[in-house]
C-alpha cells in the first residue's frame, strides 16, 4: 500500500495529513509538487487543505487546472483512491471528480472549532472503521464550506448513497446538511472537516484516526 | 534635483536640530532621494529615538537566551537543539485606517521577522484593544481586523492560538493591534542581517516593489488627526498566498550554505533592510535600482526606497550561489533579482538609470540617529480604598454573572474561532484558557505562550502596572505547567513629547525590569509604538507582554477546566481583596478610581515555582490563574470551561465577601486536585498560603453566604455578548 500527499503552492496542511497517513501506514508517505505528472506509484492520493493559489479565482479552481491534477483525475478513472479535505474537497470538486461546489460560509466567517458529524455509511474503505449512524467529531476550518448542487444532483447524490458525512449542527449552510460525499464509484471522498486532526489523544481526541487505519486496511488487503 | 525647503524638511518628519544633523553627516545639502531615506531611518518607529534610553535598562540576558534584542526578533534556546524565535509588533495606525489590510499586513510583518531568521512559524497571538462598543467605528474595526488576522494567518498555515481582546474609550480613535509570531528553528542554523564579504552579491526576492505603504513609518510615528483619513494610500496591502510561498523558498534555501545575511524588508521596506545590514555588517552596498523588481512604470529611485510592498526579503549569498538560489524562488513563482553588491565605502548609493541618485554613509545614519532623554514626572500615586469602604453588591452571584458577559469579561470565542488555531496538528490547549501550548513537532515538548498586561492598572500605577503584566503572562503560562523562558515587549504609548506619557513609560520599563529579574524573566524583542493619541487624547499606556514558556512532556499540561466531581479546589496566595482599579469597581460601581494591585514579585516567583511543580508532579488537575473579576470570575471560568460546577465555602474571615470574591490581589491561582491534604501540606512545606476553599460538585456554582447560579446560565451570559453585538442589525460591513 502506498499513499502521497499533493502539494500545491500554498497547501497548507499536507504535513498534517502526511503524519496522519504515516501513523495509520507505519511507512513513510510522499509528497508530490503540483507539477509532476506521475501518480502510477499510488493507491492512495491524498489531496490536502490549504489555500493553494491563495484562493484566487475561486477555491480550489486554480489547482484543478494544475498539471498534477489530469493525473489524479486518470488515477481516480482506473479505480485508484483519493481523498480530499477542505481545500482538496475544493479542487476535486473544481476538478469535475465529485458534484457540487463549495460556496461561502452561510455566515460569512472563517470557522474552526470541532463539529458533530453522523457517519452515513460505514460499507466503504474510507468509513469501514466507524458504525453506520455513528456521532463522531472532527474539526472545521474554513470560509467556503457551504456545499451546494443544484436539486436535480442533489436528489441523484442522495439517491445513490453519496453522502458520506452530514453535520449534526450545521454550521456553514451546506445543502443537506452534507459535510462530505462520495464519488458514484465510491473511490473517491472529499469532506470539509478535518479527520487528520483528530488522530492522536495530546489533540483532543482520536475520532479522525479510524478513516485512516481503515482506509490503509483496506487498501493493503 | 529640487531644492530642500524647510517645508519639505518638516514634511518629512524631521524637526530643525534633525536636519542640521542631516547636514553635518552629509556635508552638504541632501537630495530628496537622501532627505527621504533620512526621514525613516530616523523615524519614531525605526530609530527609537525617545524610548532607546529606557529600553536599554531592561534585562535582556540569561543561560538560554542565544540572542537579545536587536536582532529581527529574539532567540532562546529550548535544548535538544531547537530554538525558539520570538517577537510582537504593533501595527496601530495602519489598522485604524484600514483594518483588515492593517491588521493582516501587521501579522505578515512580524511572521518575515520570525522566519527571516530561519525559524518555521509555529504559533501566533494577537493582543487587540478597540475602543468602546457604543463608538459608531467599533464594529467596523473588529471585524476588519479580526478578518485580516484570520486571513493572514490561516492561508499561512500557522495557527493563532492566543490573544486578547479589549474595549476601552481611551482607544475610541487609536486601536492597538499587537500581532506576535513565534517560531521554531534548529539552534545551529539561525540566519541574521550583518552582511559580509565585500563584492558579494545583494538580492532581492519576493513581490515586486509597488508604490503602497510609502512613509509608512512616518506615518506611525505621528499623531492622528481629523485628515487621517487621507493617508489611507500609505497602508499597505497584503498578499499572504505570496508570504507563504515566500516562507517555503526561504526555508529551502536555508537548508543550504548560500546565505550570508538576510533582512526582511519591513517598515521602510528597501531602506531599511540595506542600512541594517550593511550596518550591522560595517560594509557598504551599491545598489541599481533599475534591477528591483517593479510593479508598477515609472517608480522613481524615491518611490522604490521608500515603499512598504509586503512580502519581500534582502540577501546577500554566497558568490555563485546564486543559479541555484534562483532556481529555488523560481520553482516558488517569486521573483529573484540581484540588485547590488558589497562594497568596502561604508557608503549606500544608489543607481538609476545609468546615474548615482543617492550617496550616504552608513554608520552616521544608521547609528548615530538622534537619541532623545525627554521630560517626564512621575505618575502621582493614588489613594488606597478599603474593600469595606466600596458598595457589596445587591446580589453576588448576579455580580459575577455580570462580571462574565461584559465587553471585557465575556468569552471571544466569535474571535478565535475565525482564526484556524488547529492548523499544523500540534495545538496542545487551544484558545480560551490562560496560555495556548503548542507541541514542538515531533517531540514531548510543548511551548505555552500568552500574550498579557492591564493597561488600566498601568494608567493608575505605571511601575506597579509594568510588574503586573510580566506576572500575569508568568502566572498565565505556569498554570499550564509550563516554565516561562522569556517574553517580548510591545510599548504601546501616547505622544512621548508629553511628560506625563513619558513619566509613563519611564515607569513601566522600571516595572517591567523589576519583574524580569526576580522571575529570572528576560526580555528577548519587542516593539515601541508612540503618538499613539487622537487630537490630544492618549492611550491608556498598553505595554503588551507576550510569554513563552516550555514544558518538557506536553502529557503533563493541564487547563482549567474542572476535571471531576469530587475534586478539591484550593486557593493559592493571600486575598486582602484590592478592589482598586478592580474589574468589579469598573463594571458593577462604574468607578475607575483607587490604586493598581501592588506585585509581590518574590510571592509571584515562590507560588508560581510550587504550583509549577505540583502540576509537574501529577498533583494538580486544574489550574487557573487569578486576574481580572477576582477568584469569582476565576470560579466562573472554570466551571464555564468543564460544564461543572462547584460548591465553595466562605473563608473571607475579616475581608469583606465582595472584597474576597472581587478584589484583584496577585500572586494567586485557584487549583483543583484529588488530593486536598497532601496539596495543602506540600504549600505548607514551601512556605506557600493555601487554603480548601471547597470542591467541584454539580451544575451550579454554589458559594456559601453568597448564593448559587446554574452553570449554564453563566455560559449563555459569557457567550452571548460578543455574537449579539457583531451581529447588531445596524451595522454594515
Amino acid at each position: 500500500m502506498k499513499a502521497c500527499v499533493i502539494v500545491f503552492p500554498a497547501s497548507n496542511c499536507d504535513r498534517d495529513m502526511k503524519v496522519a497517513l504515516e501513523s495509520s501506514l507505519g511507512s513513510s508517505v510522499d509528497m508530490v509538487w503540483h507539477r509532476e505528472t506521475d501518480l502510477s506509484d499510488y493507491d492512495l492520493v491524498a489531496v490536502p487543505g490549504g489555500f493553494s493559489y491563495g484562493d484566487y479565482l475561486r477555491c480550489g479552481a486554480m489547482a484543478a487546472r494544475s498539471p498534477i491534477m489530469s493525473e489524479v483525475v486518470k488515477h481516480a478513472n482506473q479505480g485508484g483512491h483519493v481523498l480530499g479535505v477542505c481545500n482538496g474537497f475544493q479542487v476535486l470538486c473544481e476538478s469535475g471528480l465529485l458534484p457540487g461546489v463549495l460556496m461561502r460560509n452561510a455566515n460569512l466567517k472563517f470557522i474552526c472549532k470541532d463539529v458533530e458529524l453522523k457517519v452515513e455509511r460505514n460499507d466503504t474503505v474510507f468509513t469501514n472503521g466507524y458504525e453506520a449512524g455513528q456521532i463522531i467529531t472532527y474539526p472545521v476550518a474554513h470560509h467556503d464550506g457551504n456545499f451546494f448542487a443544484d436539486a436535480e444532483t442533489l436528489k441523484r447524490i442522495e439517491g445513490q448513497g453519496q453522502v458520506a458525512f452530514r453535520y449534526v449542527d450545521n454550521p456553514n449552510g451546506s445543502a443537506d446538511d452534507i459535510a462530505g460525499i462520495f464519488n458514484e464509484a465510491g473511490n473517491v471522498l472529499g469532506l470539509m472537516p478535518h479527520p487528520e486532526r483528530l488522530v492522536e489523544m495530546p489533540l483532543g481526541g482520536l475520532d479522525g484516526k479510524p478513516m485512516f487505519d481503515s482506509l490503509i486496511k483496506s487498501l493493503a488487503a | 534635483m529640487s531644492e530642500i525647503t524647510p517645508e519639505i524638511v518638516k514634511e518629512h518628519g524631521l524637526n530643525e536640530a534633525e536636519y542640521k544633523m542631516v547636514l553635518d553627516i552629509m556635508g552638504r545639502e541632501p537630495n530628496l532621494n537622501e532627505l527621504g531615506i533620512f526621514s525613516v531611518m530616523w523615524s519614531e518607529h525605526c530609530s527609537y529615538k525617545s524610548s532607546k534610553k529606557w529600553l536599554k535598562t531592561l534585562p535582556t540576558e540569561a543561560p538560554w537566551v542565544i540572542c537579545g534584542p536587536g536582532e529581527n526578533a529574539g532567540i532562546i534556546d529550548v535544548g535538544d537543539g531547537d530554538a525558539v524565535i520570538f517577537k510582537m509588533e504593533s501595527h496601530n495606525h495602519p489598522s485604524y485606517i484600514e483594518p483588515y489590510q492593517g491588521a493582516a499586513t501587521g501579522v505578515g510583518g512580524i511572521m518575515r521577522d520570525v522566519f527571516t531568521m530561519g525559524a518555521r512559524p509555529i504559533a501566533n497571538v494577537n493582543a487587540l484593544r478597540f475602543g468602546v462598543p457604543e463608538h459608531p467605528k467599533t464594529r467596523h474595526l473588529v471585524h476588519g481586523v479580526v478578518e485580516g488576522i484570520g486571513g493572514y494567518g490561516n492561508c499561512m498555515g500557522v495557527p493563532t492560538v492566543a490573544g486578547e481582546v479589549e474595549f476601552d474609550t481611551s482607544y475610541d480613535g487609536n486601536i492597538l493591534v499587537n500581532a506576535m509570531c513565534v517560531g521554531l528553528a534548529k539552534a545551529d542554523n539561525i540566519f541574521y542581517c550583518a552582511a559580509a564579504g565585500i563584492g558579494k552579491p545583494v538580492v532581492y526576492v519576493g513581490s515586486k516593489t509597488g508604490r503602497d505603504g510609502i512613509h509608512g513609518a512616518t506615518m506611525a510615528s505621528t499623531e492622528f488627526t481629523a485628515d487621517t483619513e487621507e493617508k489611507r494610500p500609505t497602508v499597505q496591502v497584503g498578499d499572504p498566498f505570496t508570504e507563504k510561498l515566500l516562507l517555503e523558498a526561504c526555508l529551502e534555501l536555508m537548508q543550504t550554505d548560500a546565505i550570508v545575511a538576510i533582512q526582511d524588508m519591513g517598515a521602510a521596506g528597501l531602506t531599511s533592510s540595506s542600512f541594517e545590514m550593511a550596518s550591522s555588517g560595517g560594509v557598504g552596498i551599491d545598489m541599481n535600482l533599475d534591477m528591483v523588481p517593479q510593479r508598477e512604470e515609472n517608480m522613481t529611485p524615491y518611490e522604490m526606497m521608500l515603499s512598504e510592498s509586503q512580502e519581500r526579503m534582502l540577501m546577500v549569498l554566497e558568490p555563485g550561489k546564486e543559479d541555484m538560489a534562483r532556481a529555488i524562488f523560481e520553482k516558488w513563482e517569486l521573483d529573484f533579482a540581484v540588485i547590488g553588491e558589497i562594497t568596502d565605502t561604508g557608503r549606500m548609493r544608489l543607481f538609476h538609470k545609468g546615474e548615482m541618485v543617492g550617496d550616504l554613509p552608513i554608520d552616521p545614519l544608521a547609528q548615530a540617529s538622534p537619541e532623545y532623554d525627554r521630560p517626564w514626572v512621575p505618575t502621582p500615586k493614588r489613594a488606597p480604598i478599603a474593600a469595606k469602604d466600596v458598595a457589596a453588591p445587591a446580589d453576588m452571584m448576579d455580580a459575577i454573572k455580570t462580571l462574565v458577559s461584559t465587553p471585557n469579561g465575556c468569552s471571544k470565542r466569535w474571535v478565535w474561532e475565525q482564526y484556524d488555531h488547529m492548523v499544523m496538528n500540534d495545538t496542545v490547549a487551544r484558545p480560551g484558557g490562560d496560555a495556548a501550548v503548542v507541541r514542538i513537532h515531533g517531540t514531548q515538548k510543548g511551548l505555552a505562550v500568552t500574550s498579557d498586561v492591564t493597561p488600566r492598572y498601568v494608567f493608575a500605577d505605571p511601575v506597579e502596572g509594568g510588574k503586573q503584566a510580566v506576572a500575569e503572562t508568568y502566572r498565565n503560562i505556569t498554570a499550564t505547567g509550563a516554565l516561562p523562558l522569556a517574553i517580548t515587549d510591545n510599548m504601546n504609548f501616547g505622544n512621548p513629547e508629553r511628560p506625563e506619557i513619558m513619566g509613563q513609560f519611564v515607569g513601566a520599563c522600571e516595572g517591567i525590569r523589576a519583574a524580569c529579574i526576580a522571575l529570572d524573566y528576560p526580555v528577548v524583542s519587542g516593539n515601541v509604538s508612540l503618538y499613539n493619541e487622537t487630537n490630544g487624547q492618549g492611550i491608556l499606556p498598553t505595554p503588551t507582554i507576550g510569554g513563552v514558556g516550555l514544558i518538557a512532556d506536553v502529557d503533563k499540561t493541564i487547563g482549567m477546566a474542572f476535571v471531576a466531581e469530587g475534586d478539591a479546589i484550593v486557593l493559592i496566595g493571600s486575598t486582602t481583596g484590592h478592589l482598586g482599579c478592580s474589574q468589579y469597581l469598573a463594571e458593577i460601581l462604574n468607578r475607575t478610581d483607587g490604586p493598581a494591585p501592588e506585585v509581590d514579585l518574590t510571592l509571584e516567583r515562590q507560588h508560581g515555582d510550587f504550583v509549577r511543580s505540583e502540576i509537574l508532579a501529577g498533583n494538580v488537575n486544574a489550574c487557573h490563574d487569578l486576574s481580572d473579576g477576582g477568584l469569582g470570575v476565576a470560579l466562573a471560568e472554570m466551571a464555564m470551561v468543564s460544564g461543572l460546577g462547584a460548591s465553595v465555602v466562605d473563608e473571607s474571615n475579616d475581608v469583606p465577601l465582595h472584597g474576597w470574591l472581587f478584589g484583584e490581589d496577585q500572586a494567586r491561582y485557584v487549583a483543583t486536585t484529588t488530593d486536598a491534604e497532601a496539596l495543602l501540606a506540600a504549600a505548607k512545606a514551601a512556605g506557600v498560603t493555601a487554603i480548601l476553599i471547597g470542591e467541584v460538585q454539580g451544575q451550579d456554582l454554589k458559594i456559601e453566604t453568597a448564593g448559587t447560579i446554574s452553570v449554564s446560565k453563566l455560559k449563555d451570559a459569557h457567550e452571548g455578548w460578543m455574537p449579539e453585538f457583531m451581529a447588531h442589525p445596524d451595522f454594515e460591513d
